[in-house]
């Protein structure tokens, strides 16, 4: 069973790369090579700016009050989801300093086994402020929901 | 400095990448330097209630490491594609162990495709992400090509 909520629009996200994000980023996930978090380094080997690693997009993507609301609103528990597979396309690079504006939809949504366990694919471009596409990404979220049947 | 097609062959392993334990702190680091705040990955009580044992690690912390096994072996701007499946949660005091094998290399458009398939397992060899990505590399060193 496929549902409604396939290709609902979500509402365009435009967030800002910012130089200290990218350093705290490269700190939470013990990053060595500069390019990633010294600015100095980033132009040394070619950069603007500070380069945002590759999975970057997301985090930048989730650059709202409530990131979650959205699976709420489709009567997902956030507490029972489980990432299950992330892929991601790559275009131009994305630097300290870009403005990015997320375009997201829901690509599929399939309940299996009366509910208790969902899938959701969700797939985002991230275009940048000269409208360079700059990354598309796909999220699948497993949710496992033992009452769903009752 | 730029890999170029001729210095990658099938069968080629990429330097393998052992990353630390993952901590509470490394958790916590990652929650706000990442902008995923679900409690499930910093708070044992919703971790609990939600039938996990403890908190474990961000598919995306595993994923950036994993991108990191990449970008230590090829420069970013190559990097075309790159997916992973999350097998299996990373629990604290476990380590990730990220590794990558060349196993398809196509000529193609002036350019060289590389498929990299990878997999990251704990300390103990238990699998617990696999994924794959895509690299496209210069035919010859930047200062030999024509520029087409």
């Amino acid at each position: 069973m496929t549902s409604k909520f396939v290709d609902t629009p979500i509402p365009a996200l435009v967030a800002e790369v910012e130089k200290w994000q990218l350093r705290f980023f490269a700190k939470a996930v013990g990053e060595t090579n500069p390019i990633y978090f010294d600015e100095a380094a980033a132009r040394a080997a070619g950069h603007p700016s500070i380069l945002a690693p590759p999975t970057y997009a997301v985090t930048l993507s989730l650059c709202e009050a409530d990131p979650y609301a959205r699976y709420r609103s489709l009567g997902i528990n956030w507490c029972r989801m489980l990432h299950a597979q992330q892929g991601f396309e790559y275009f131009a690079p994305i630097h300290a300093g870009d403005r990015i504006r997320f375009e997201s939809r829901i690509v599929d949504f399939i309940q299996r086994r009366q509910g208790r366990l969902k899938f959701l694919i969700e797939e985002t471009e991230a275009w940048n402020q000269h409208q360079v596409l700059t990354t598309r990404f796909r999220k699948t979220i497993v949710i496992r929901d033992p009452e769903a049947e009752q | 400095m730029i890999l170029h097609a001729g210095q990658v062959a099938l069968g080629d392993r990429l330097p393998t990448l052992v990353k630390p334990p993952i901590t509470r702190t490394t958790l916590a680091y990652f929650c706000g330097a990442s902008n995923d705040h679900n409690p499930l990955h910093v708070d044992p009580d919703v971790a609990r209630a939600a039938g996990m044992e403890d908190v474990f690690a961000h598919g995306m912390l595993n994923m950036a490491y994993l991108g990191q096994l990449l970008t230590g072996w090829v420069d970013q701007s190559c990097l075309r594609g790159f997916e992973v499946k999350f097998g299996a949660i990373v629990r604290l005091g476990e380590q990730l162990v990220c590794n990558g094998e060349v196993v398809d290399k196509q000529l193609r458009d002036g350019g060289c495709r590389i498929l990299i398939r990878l997999l990251a397992t704990n300390q103990a060899g238990e699998v617990k992400l696999t994924g794959e990505a895509v690299v496209e590399l210069p035919l010859a060193e930047p200062a030999q090509t024509t520029g087409s």
